[in-house]
């Protein structure tokens, strides 16, 4: 077959002698490439291969909103229709990061009106994002779809009424934990009557009162629904009722779970949970009664994902609802289940590859209830494909921590969060390093740690020697000195994230990894030791980066108290609020 | 085993270094050599929502001269108390923020303890009315406590053929047919219950 003339392109010469089949071939292939570092790859390896990638794409991740412009982004891939955006650094769920710091996804949208037209789809994490700009979504994209927004803020459930009211194709609608202004539950009202398209629809995390009748309906004629996921107003025998309605769910998120049932109306219940057969995701639960839990385990066969995050169950009620959900390989819960429970979680669920324990009572000085380093390694013995853990726990021991990663090496997640900050092995009194030692020596494929507990400058050397894989770090009040920071950013290849707090890491510590940080994503470091001349010098050296620093009245003199450092193609930020200082 | 955490002498065991500190074992507190938390400065700033939880906490704060030279010293104490670091644990807002009114909500509800007697029994009972949403479930923990069937509430009859009758005391004393009034207002109210049995409970006298 004769090598088609590539199109006018400047090296079509370089482009035949590398694609040497035709143009049409070529994007038909690069048009089935689905990972994001797939289609990076590929538009590195020629003009010819760059501009058939760049044509064929039609979805975009963008991890860092800062680096990269709308307009760039447009000019770049002409034909999107679905964008993911991440906004606000991490930490700025945890109150970090000041109100109107930015990150608003205005600017974005108005770039897209021009030139996506036909966007459907819009995922949010940790943007700004106003009622204006929810009106304008709805209004200048007719084909607009699915619309995610999680961990965002500055929006009111107005904002949700455009949406419903306008988005006529709209097949998803996941609103998830985000700082909303919940007036009122009107806004479920404003999906017209003929509307039948959702598909998903996640409400969990609003707190006022939908209309039932409107809920009812809208379930009873969008027969294509497979994820629901209702607020704490909606009742049991309220559940019951939506649920004879959509017997197809593949999730489901509970209202609340309390409430005084009859017994035809448990029975009801149970009967509508025993037709739901699709069932693999359940969540909510919030009050959940031991009462009413049988409820639900005819509907638990199935099950691959448990969310049990809101619902405070002790120990025993767990272990019996565990014994009906044999296939579940993702589970949250509060740590008011206590290490009890997590005997039961070994027990019960073999094929358990993700394990989030949440704490109850995360302030209380006192951690005398919750979980502790036994039922972790209850759970590492029955659980051997344990691969993604989140555990908040009042105490820990590098023993403990030892075996747990010889039972399960092959966590590719492990955060640990000894909620006491600098808290050694409370058996041994020593730090907590060889813990995340064994951490890194055991599990090769660990692409995200986070540290607690008192720790040295030795924990660090452990993770540049043995991390090579790892991707995310995030460290908290701990380490000796700046060589422990030096010691991730020489030794770690793979390193795109670095989230730093409370930790005696400074000037020479962040201008080591000078050459670095080009590579990364982001670099967070706050309440350190890092100087405004360390940071003035660090701007002055790599132009290609933002080097931000965040005013804060505890600063001192000098301190730079908030850092935040990312690459960037857009150059410095033009939307800055006056406490950003960019150097 | 890192030099800077081998202690020099191990083998002689004495109070001291048993005692449960920061400090790493065979340092003592006057050693320049302290390992100890480092904290930025974040630790005057109170957190608004929790700090209503911790008392507020006699340990000294942190002092505040860092003293950018020392590498050797990681400079200040331990944050004096959890509540008071910002955003620590990390835990998120939206959470967080659905723990603090899930606790309230317990908070007002629950340990509402009141005594149970039966006629008949021997000694009384306790029962929380603050775990139960309805009249139903208390009704049906009574049936379990005492081995009883009570029945099922109409208005007009009260709790027709059962033998018993459960009642509780008001505010003002008065003895009360158990159902009559919304839950929340009866929860509030309450004071004892008792489970009358036979002729005595029907007709709703209102002294035992």
């Amino acid at each position: 077959m004769d090598p088609k003339r590539a199109k006018q392109s400047p090296d079509s010469a370089e482009a035949i002698r590398l694609s040497p089949f035709p143009d049409e071939a070529l994007d038909r292939i690069l048009a089935l490439l689905d990972s994001h570092k797939d289609r990076s790859s590929a538009s590195l390896v020629s003009k010819a291969w760059y501009h058939a990638e760049r044509w064929s794409r039609s979805c975009v991740f963008i991890g860092n909103c800062y680096s990269v412009s709308p307009e760039i982004l447009v000019h770049r891939f002409p034909n999107i229709r679905r964008v993911i955006l991440k906004g606000k650094p991490r930490f700025s769920d945890f109150n970090l990061v000041p109100q109107n710091w930015g990150a608003d996804i205005h600017s974005w949208l108005l770039v897209f009106a021009d030139h996506y037209p036909f966007l459907e789809e819009l995922r949010l994490k940790r943007m700004t994002v106003s009622d204006q700009s929810l009106e304008f979504l709805a209004l200048k994209f007719h084909n607009f779809k699915s619309l995610s927004l999680l961990s965002c803020d500055g929006f009111s459930t107005d904002g949700l009424a455009a949406i419903a009211t306008h988005c006529r194709n709209l097949t998803e609608l996941d609103i998830q934990e985000n700082g909303i202004d919940d007036i009122s539950g009107k806004w479920l009202n404003c999906f017209p009557d003929n509307f039948t398209s959702l598909e998903v629809l996640n409400f969990a995390s609003l707190t006022s009162e939908v209309n039932f009748d409107s809920l009812e309906r809208l379930v009873a004629r969008c027969n294509s629904l497979k994820i629901l996921k209702v607020n704490q107003s909606i009742t049991l025998d309220q559940l019951q009722r939506l649920l004879v309605r959509a017997p197809r769910l593949m999730e489901l998120g509970s209202g609340s779970f309390l409430q005084d049932l009859t017994p035809q109306q448990y029975t009801d219940l149970e009967t509508a949970f025993r037709g739901c057969r699709n069932l693999q995701t359940l969540s909510g639960l919030s009050e959940a009664s031991s009462l009413y839990l049988p409820a639900l385990y005819p509907a638990c066969a199935n099950l691959t994902f448990l969310n049990l995050s809101y619902a405070a169950l002790q120990s025993e009620e767990l272990a019996k609802l565990l014994a009906h959900c044999p296939l579940l390989r993702r589970l949250w819960v509060l740590d008011t289940v206590e290490d009890k429970g997590l005997e039961a979680v070994g027990q019960n669920c073999s094929l358990l590859e993700e394990l989030r324990v949440f704490p109850e009572h995360p302030f209380d000085q006192e951690i005398d209830h919750g979980v502790t380093e036994s039922g972790f390694l209850a759970v590492s013995y029955g659980c051997r494909k344990l691969s993604y853990v989140l555990y908040f726990c009042g105490q820990m021991t590098n023993a403990a921590v030892a075996t747990i990663v010889q039972n399960c090496p092959d966590f590719t997640h492990f955060r640990l969060c000894i909620m006491n900050p600098g808290q050694p092995d409370y058996l041994t009194n020593e730090p907590m390093d060889e813990a995340f030692g064994a951490v890194v020596k055991n599990c090769p494929k660990l692409q995200r740690l986070a540290v607690s507990g008192l720790l040295t400058d030795l924990t660090f050397e452990y993770i540049g020697t043995y991390a090579k894989n790892l991707e995310t770090l995030s460290v908290a009040f701990a380490g000796s000195s700046d060589w422990g920071m030096q010691c991730v950013l020489e030794g770690c290849p793979k390193l795109r994230k670095l989230e730093i707090r409370d930790c005696p890491f400074g000037n020479k510590a962040l201008l080591s990894g000078l050459e670095k940080y080009e590579s990364m994503r982001s670099l967070w470091m706050s309440a350190c030791k890092v100087t405004m001349n360390g940071c003035k010098l660090l701007a002055r050296e790599m132009p290609r980066l933002n080097v931000e620093v965040m005013e804060d009245e505890e600063s001192n003199e000098g301190q730079a108290y908030k850092v935040y450092v990312y690459r960037s193609v857009a150059g410095p930020r033009r939307d800055a609020p006056p406490f950003v200082l960019t150097l | 085993m890192d030099a800077l955490c081998a202690p020099a002498d191990k083998s002689i065991i004495d109070l001291e270094a048993t005692e449960l500190r920061l400090g790493l074992p065979g340092t003592s507190s006057s050693s320049s050599e302290k390992l100890q938390i480092f904290v930025g400065r974040s630790n005057k700033r109170p957190l608004g929502e929790s700090s209503m939880e911790g008392s507020s906490n006699s340990r000294s704060s942190s002092s505040s001269s860092n003293d950018p030279e020392k590498d050797g010293c990681l400079g200040c104490s331990i944050p004096p108390s959890k509540t008071q670091v910002v955003g620590w644990p990390p835990i998120r807002s939206y959470r967080k923020n659905s723990l603090q009114h899930k606790k309230e909500e317990e908070a007002k509800f629950s340990g509402i303890y009141v005594k149970v007697s039966m006629d008949g029994a021997p000694y009384l009972r306790k029962i929380d009315l603050g775990g139960y949403e309805g009249y139903r479930q208390l009704l049906t923990a009574l049936e379990e406590m005492f081995k009883l069937a009570i029945g099922e509430y109409s208005e007009r009859d009260g709790y027709k053929g059962s033998e018993y009758a459960p009642t509780y005391q008001d505010k003002d004393g008065d003895w009360m047919l158990l159902g009559d009034v919304p839950w929340e207002m009866f929860r509030s109210s309450c004071k004892k219950l008792r489970i009358m049995k036979g002729t005595e409970g029907v007709g709703l006298t209102c002294s035992p």
